[in-house]
């Protein structure tokens, strides 16, 4: 059996960092290739989210007419156009919500599957799920901002710091969001069935991360507390900001500092989650 | 040294039982009770029981997937739990119930991650494939997504992918659960081949005591958590007596009263002129000898499944 021989070298030459970084990107090419597959659905989902985000705009629009001339929350009619468009294209990159891979795979017992590969399970879900952002960006983030921009006036950001803080926020935003869902997801390995955590998580997401309206419509003091005790306004609402350029430049980058203190916490603690559910398992289904 | 030892290894489960309108009560299920086994380079060794009976908590065991209550597990020198990562290298798995290809990805796609995933040369990677398409007919389907695949060919693929990285040691959870006879002996004629290397240590669970016999020489039955039996497939039969049956067709009736020393006349059919008898002691000539007008016989060896349900039944 030449060819199968088990003395053969399994381990490539080559640095760990190096090593590292190849299964690193080759497991978020496959979470690429995994959403790419799914033309139609991408090709839907897309469309919802832009037959939202005219409702949303024309909502916030009425209230920005409403207040009279002031700017409510601190946005111009153009930012809070362009928080809109762009927070729907956001919405699927950072994938809020339906996220159910985990949960599903430790109660059917394929967990089994992903304990048995040379690679940590929090890795082998993060990597994947940078991949189907990236895929997000490319299909779900751009087709409803190119809409929004035909029908509204958007907001141009025009310091030269905001695109690259704006992609490091999405990226922050991204594993934060996957950190959270690999926690209300891994309740399962206790609960046998995620589904009260999963809709907990889904009805307060929307409106602690600035979803459901701008987090600067709400008092100072609670829009302050939300920032700093809370990782859901680092989710959508602080990319928002950084691009729409609704602070200056040391605020925008001391929220994307929290965002990255944020991420690196939460998946710290999912790592930590990991371990001890992994020392209770019980693999289920045989 | 041995490639894959078990010292008192043990499992106990809780589980919470009702014992009153509001009260449960904990109960402990040993599922693995105080295993002693060792496997050695380059063995093949099935490991059957009834449900429930250990086998697949010994094998999550092994992989480090579950951590035992007690007792101390090596696996290729490893500590399976605390070392998991590691032993991951070093071992393949199969589970028949269970897939580790990505459901999304044609076949080919799962195959290169598993390359990146697991670190392997190219070279070495590209040579192992191609064995493994010559040898399980992959070819046809290798860029079919896996969830277009039919249970024959995704187990094909998932032989494929508990090989690439070149494992010491492969356990197989029923790999030829639910699979058509095309397919289960394409699976064994597989299996056997990579067994004659001699490089491999294969670990078999399964139902399917054919899979057992053309593959295994070793055979461990547990049963509630225990170890019932560890030997070959001989010693099996000996030990519960299970034995050759001689079928006899004859052109005149069986004479009543007939005996020969050491055969056990079992059963008469077709108004005499068929006998069934079982050979304790003796041998099939010592029978036919003793018969007049015999027409046909037929010597039927001991059927396994026969052997290990009454071992489960015991």
């Amino acid at each position: 059996m030449d060819g199968l021989d088990a003395r053969v070298r399994w381990i490539s030459a080559g640095g760990w960092v190096r090593n590292s970084v190849t299964t690193f990107g080759a497991l978020s090419w496959s979470g690429f290739r995994r959403y790419s597959t799914y033309r139609q659905a991408t090709i839907a989902g897309a469309f919802t989210n832009t037959v939202f985000g005219f409702l949303r705009c024309y909502v916030l629009l009425a209230v920005v007419a409403g207040a009279g001339g002031s700017a409510p929350g601190g946005y111009r009619p153009d930012q809070l156009a362009t928080f809109v468009w762009v927070g729907q294209g956001l919405l699927t990159v950072v994938a809020l919500w339906g996220w159910t891979e985990l949960s599903d795979r430790i109660r059917s017992g394929d967990i089994t599957a992903d304990l048995l590969r040379p690679v940590h399970p929090v890795i082998g879900f993060l990597a994947p799920d940078l991949g189907r952002a990236g895929h997000a960006m490319l299909f779900r983030f751009l087709p409803p901002l190119a809409v929004g921009a035909l029908f509204f006036d958007l907001y141009v950001p025009g310091r030269p710091c905001t695109i690259p803080l704006f992609a490091l926020s999405i990226l922050f935003a991204t594993v934060g969001s996957l950190a959270i869902r690999y926690l209300v997801n891994a309740t399962a390995y206790w609960l046998h069935d995620a589904r009260g955590p999963m809709t907990l998580w889904t009805l307060s997401s929307g409106v602690l991360a600035g979803l459901s309206f701008p987090l600067r419509f709400l008092p100072d003091w609670l829009a302050i507390t939300l920032w700093i005790a809370t990782p859901f306004p680092g989710l959508l609402q602080t990319p928002l900001d950084v691009l729409i350029e609704r602070d200056p430049p040391p605020r925008q980058l001391a929220l994307v500092a929290l965002q990255a203190v944020w991420a690196t916490s939460l998946l710290v603690l999912a790592v930590l989650v990991q371990r001890r559910a992994e020392r209770r398992l019980v693999a289920h289904c045989g | 040294m041995s490639l894959i030892q078990m010292h008192n290894l043990r499992k106990d489960f809780t589980v919470r039982v009702k014992a009153g309108r509001f009260r449960r009560e904990k109960r402990i299920v040993p599922a693995v009770n105080g295993v002693n086994l060792t496997f050695e380079r380059g063995e093949m060794a099935g490991y059957i029981g009834p449900n429930g009976a250990g086998k697949s908590t010994t094998l999550k065991m092994l992989t480090g997937v579950l951590t035992p209550s007690s007792g101390d597990v090596r696996v290729c020198g490893l500590q399976p739990v605390p070392q998991r990562t590691k032993l991951a290298l070093q071992i393949g798995v199969v589970f028949g119930q269970r897939s580790q290809l990505w459901w999304d990805l044609p076949l080919r796609d799962s195959f290169s991650l598993l390359r990146h995933i697991y670190r392997v040369p190219a070279d070495a990677h590209a040579g192992r494939l191609k064995r493994c398409r010559e040898l399980l007919d992959l070819d046809d389907f290798m860029d079919t997504p896996v969830r277009q695949l039919s249970l024959g060919q995704r187990m094909r693929g998932e032989l494929t992918a508990a090989l690439l990285h070149g494992p010491s040691v492969l356990f197989l959870d029923e790999p030829t659960i639910g699979l058509d006879v095309v397919s289960k002996q394409a699976v064994r004629s597989f299996l056997a081949e990579l067994g004659q290397g001699g490089d491999l240590t294969l670990v078999l669970t399964t139902h399917d005591l054919a899979d057992i016999e053309r593959l295994c020489r070793r055979l461990v039955v547990i049963d509630h958590g225990s170890v019932v039996h560890d030997g070959t497939i001989e010693a099996l039969h000996a030990r519960y007596g299970s034995h050759r049956r001689l079928v006899v067709d004859l052109d005149v009736p069986l004479p009543e009263g007939f005996a020969v020393p050491g055969a056990e006349l079992l059963s008469v059919e077709a108004d005499r002129h068929r006998a069934t008898f079982e050979l304790v002691t003796t041998q099939v000539g010592a029978v036919v000898s003793e018969l007049t007008a015999l027409r046909d016989l037929s010597v039927v060896e001991p059927d396994i499944e026969d052997v290990v349900a009454k071992l489960y039944r015991a």
